[in-house]
């Protein structure tokens, strides 16, 4: 089939940036995403332009590095599926497709589709851990989890740190991203010696980047490639409730 | 040259002797050594964060945006520990034993045996960190098994323990950053190694994003920067995964172990077309209730629910009764190979066999197998299209790990003192094939439990004298790099790196793949460097050095693979005997199993860099064995 892309081209984070349109010719149904853009790449560098830079590592949806609006969509709108995993028989020949970056003022764009997400890590360093320095660990089994604490610390473990539901929030907050590591930390035994601290400086550390506020609108929920429940960002608030209260004076 | 360094003594006893001898560093001196750690996966968060916590100054390298999407991101089915939690049997000898013969007798044992103690801490550490493995409804670990043993000791957290655990390390080494005790640095690519009168004393980088070339100066380095399958262009390995970083440390004197015993693994989706950019695994843990299986008659296509079970060869079953689907990787990759060869494979140019569903279905119900692997069926459609529970998947071997790779004694440190070599990027432990859930198992050995010992002791017993980035071998290096770049990017052929890639690795799968054999490696050995000397004279990299370049990064790691490539091949060729997943045609058994010549080759080979255009020198570790007997490994 045939696609005509309008794609975001923008060369660095100083220079601005415009959409340019191509045509990918030969594309089939069982290339993914990314390979049709590799197609295109391909095609461009033999004209001796610039391919599109676009990230991606692991292209089985795990490591969080893909991720771009399609259509306007974080990651194409498919459920449960990161860029890389989308699938080209979703297309059909003749389709018109736009690509942009993850707009957030958060995020800045470093070239065509790529952008910085380096505040997820510093989100992650106010408290999104468990202090357990190596060696003082007890012995596994003396540590008893039940199943549906590990279930639910799992699903919230599930993020990947895409971005995508940054992107797709019209206030570009950060709140599913941080909910889903202070469920998971905060619904462990293992993480409650930490909880009110963490959770109390995981939301500073958010608001200090220059994230949105969450109004509720739940576009988070709806592309996340992880299906990260939106309950997640009240159970934060609880948390949070929680430790300010406790906390009120220290 | 090659000195183990394996401690003597009784075997549960060397660990434990190796660290009691072990000179320590005065907590209030460690502040004052700095540590380079490239690499952020398994190996490399758990040392950082390790490291940082005793005191030192830790700088951390990856070449993604965040450290957290390390290639051990990927890792699916689980982590290996002798723990015993089922009574079935199992020890830390018994670990040992299966990894020392899993890996068909080509790995040391003393350093296998300390794996295998170190399983257990491992799993305590990662529990304490907030890893939410799956679990009983008593609230104890669930554990599963894996292919190639006959205990249940694999520890999971549904299909994705590789994130967890890495996401465990990887909070541990935030904390240290945010403490100040770890300095990381993201989209930063090694280049080369610094070496000052002789030792390892920093690296070059380039700066993803800005193209700049920069020098970090250290007391030790160490790289943990994973494996290098992705020599074969397909593979499972993450696209980004490459050999550059020990590339270019053995080109400057580290050698490098085994590098031709590459594991490949038999459950991966079968390649669809050309334009095909990766290969996906499917979790070793589907072959526990899959049975495999292809037509019993050549060529036959009818779809498999009109091929009746007595027209079905459940090859692995037939072959191997008392393993069965569980046979170790190796024995099933080629078992594949050989159905396929004889025209009985299915699916599109009849490379596939099935792995069928059915009878688990029928025994313990539908809802029962999506519990225990719904997200491994729903990723095979979104690839396929084709819905597992109705047919049976399609599947096809990969190349998935390297066991080779950059030698190491017994304190995981190179042939360069000051240089240290953890997880997938060194060659320990795994012989000539890993069995399943120990690659895990053995980046978090290396990087929580050995280096934090290993490496104070390198310090406190080594002079270091005062070294930094204005010493002249950092200047030198660093224009050596440079250079590098800069006529890379200025060949301005006409050939794409991908197209170059893609030649690379069709003629490593075809020839130093799944069998090889002398002819096959010959041709590889000519063809090679042809191909190298074409890369330099006709590569197409558009734009400059001086931007976000994906095109440059996919080059240089290209252009290692060009000359590992070659010695890879020079490695298969000497290696007459066939042993793990490296087989000979030339050394088989009459029934075609894989026959080892331990009179000549019960070593680990360990090569010299000698200079450019494929000169290498070999060195040989003998390999003796104590404890477990030599045998022929049999899983009928
Ligand atoms: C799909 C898949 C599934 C797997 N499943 C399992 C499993 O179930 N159980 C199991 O035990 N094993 C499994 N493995 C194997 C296992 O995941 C890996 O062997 C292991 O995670 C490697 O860890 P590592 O720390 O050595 O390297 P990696 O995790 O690969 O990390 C390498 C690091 O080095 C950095 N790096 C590399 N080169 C450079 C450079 N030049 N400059 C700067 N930084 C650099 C990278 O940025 C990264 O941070 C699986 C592997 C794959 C591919
Ligand atoms: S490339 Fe890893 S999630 Fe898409």
């Amino acid at each position: 089939m045939n696609l005509t892309l309008k794609i975001w081209r923008q060369q660095n984070a100083k220079a601005s940036g415009a959409f340019v349109t191509y045509q990918v010719q030969g594309v089939t149904p069982d290339m993914s995403f990314l390979e049709m853009l590799d197609l295109l790449n391909e095609n461009l560098q033999a004209k001796a332009e610039p391919p599109v830079a676009f990230e991606h590592d692991c292209r089985e949806g795990i490591c969080g590095a893909c991720g771009f609006l399609i259509n306007g969509v974080a990651h194409g709108g498919r459920r449960g599926t990161t860029v890389c995993q989308l699938s080209m028989r979703f297309f059909k020949d003749g389709d018109s497709v736009t690509l942009e970056p993850w707009r957030a003022r958060a995020f800045p764009v470093l070239r065509d589709l790529a952008v910085d997400r380096s505040p997820f890590d510093r989100i992650i360093q106010a408290g999104g851990f468990i202090t357990a320095p190596t060696g003082g660990a007890p012995e596994a089994n003396n540590i008893l989890v039940p199943k549906d604490s590990a279930e639910t610390a799992f699903d919230a473990a599930a993020c990947i740190g895409c971005g995508a539901c940054v992107a797709a929030c019209p206030n570009a907050a950060a709140m599913l991203f941080t909910a889903a590591k202070v469920t998971h930390l905060n619904s462990l035994p293992q993480g409650q010696p930490q909880r009110d601290r963490r959770t109390l400086s995981m939301v500073a550390a958010m608001t200090n980047e220059i994230f949105g506020s969450c109004t509720n609108h739940g576009e988070c929920e709806a592309v996340c490639p992880k299906k990260i429940p939106i309950e997640f960002i009240g159970k934060m608030n609880r948390d949070l409730i929680h430790a300010t209260l406790h906390h009120r004076g220290d | 040259m090659l000195e183990s360094k394996i401690p003597s003594g009784p075997i549960e006893k060397k660990w434990e002797k190796a660290r009691f001898d072990f000179k320590l560093v005065n907590p209030a001196n460690r502040r004052k050594h700095s540590v380079i750690i490239v690499g952020s996966g398994l190996a490399g968060a758990a040392a950082a964060a390790s490291l940082a916590q005793q005191g030192y100054r830790v700088d951390c390298f990856c070449f993604q945006d965040s450290p957290r999407r390390a290639h051990s991101i990927a890792a699916q089915g689980g982590i290996n520990a002798a723990k015993n939690y089922r009574n079935d049997g199992d020890s830390i000898f018994r670990l040992f034993y299966d990894t020392v013969k899993g890996g068909d007798f080509r790995a040391r044992e003393g350093n296998v045996y300390r794996l295998a103690q170190l399983s257990v801490n491992i799993i305590d550490q990662c529990v304490a960190q907030g890893v939410p493995f799956a679990r009983e409804y008593g609230g104890l670990l669930d554990t599963r098994s894996f292919g190639g043993v006959q205990v249940s000791r694999t520890f999971y957290a549904r299909g994705q323990t590789g994130q967890q655990l890495l996401l465990g390390a990887y909070q541990a080494l935030e904390e240290q950053e945010a403490a100040g005790s770890v300095k990381m640095h993201s989209r930063s690519e090694m280049l080369d190694l610094v070496l000052v009168n002789g030792k390892a004393r920093g690296i070059i980088t380039r700066n993803l994003v800005t193209g700049a070339i920069d020098s970090y100066a250290a007391d030790v380095v160490v790289l943990a920067t994973g494996g290098y399958g992705n020599v074969f262009y397909l593979s499972t390995n993450a696209k980004g995964s490459n050999a550059t970083a020990i590339w270019r440390a053995h080109r400057r004197g580290a050698l490098f172990g085994n590098p031709c015993f590459t594991q490949i693994h038999p459950t991966c989706i079968p390649v669809s077309s050309e334009h095909q950019s990766k290969l996906t695994l499917m979790s070793e843990s589907l072959r526990n209730d899959g049975r495999v299986w292809v037509p019993k008659k050549q060529g036959d296509t009818r779809p498999p629910s009109q091929i009746p079970e007595d027209e079905r060869d459940y090859y692995l079953e037939r072959r191997y009764p008392s393993f069965g689907n569980l046979v170790p990787r190796d024995v099933a990759s080629r078992a594949a190979k050989e159905v396929c060869d004889e025209l009985r494979g299915v699916g599109p140019g009849g490379q596939g066999v099935y792995l069928d569903f059915a009878d688990a279905i029928r025994r313990m119900g539908e809802a029962q197998v999506r519990e225990k692997y719904g997200n491994l069926f729903d990723m095979y459609e979104e690839i396929t299209g084709e819905n597992a529970y109705k047919v049976p998947m399609r599947i096809y071997p990969a190349v998935h790990y390297t066991m080779g790779g950059l030698w190491v004694d017994y304190n995981l440190m190179s042939t360069i003192p000051g240089l240290f070599v953890a997880g997938e990027a060194n060659f320990s432990d795994h012989g000539a094939n890993r069995l399943g859930a120990s690659a895990l198992m053995q980046g978090l050995a290396d990087g929580y439990f050995i280096l934090p010992y290993s490496l104070p002791n390198y310090i406190a017993s080594s002079p270091l004298e005062k070294v930094d980035t204005s010493h002249p071998a950092f200047a030198a290096t660093k224009e050596e790099v440079s250079r590098r770049v800069a006529t890379m990017v200025n060949v301005r052929g006409k050939r794409s790196v991908d197209s170059f890639h893609k030649e690379l690795g069709k003629m490593m799968w075809e020839n130093c793949g799944m069998a090889r054999s002398e002819q096959g490696l010959k041709s590889n050995l000519e063809k090679i460097p042809a191909l190298r000397e074409e890369f330099w004279k006709n590569v197409n990299i558009v734009g400059t050095g001086e931007e976000l370049n994906q095109s440059l990064e996919k080059a240089g790691r290209v252009a290692d693979f060009l000359e590992l490539g070659e010695l890879m091949c020079l490695d298969a060729l000497q290696r007459r005997e066939s042993c793990g997943g490296h087989f000979r045609v030339e050394s088989q058994t009459p029934e075609g199993e894989a026959l080892r010549d331990d009179e000549h080759f019960s070593y680990v080979s360990a090569w010299e860099w000698k200079g450019e255009g494929g000169q290498w020198e070999l060195h040989k570790e003998p390999l003796t064995f104590e404890y477990v007997h030599l045998a022929q490994r049999s899983y009928k």
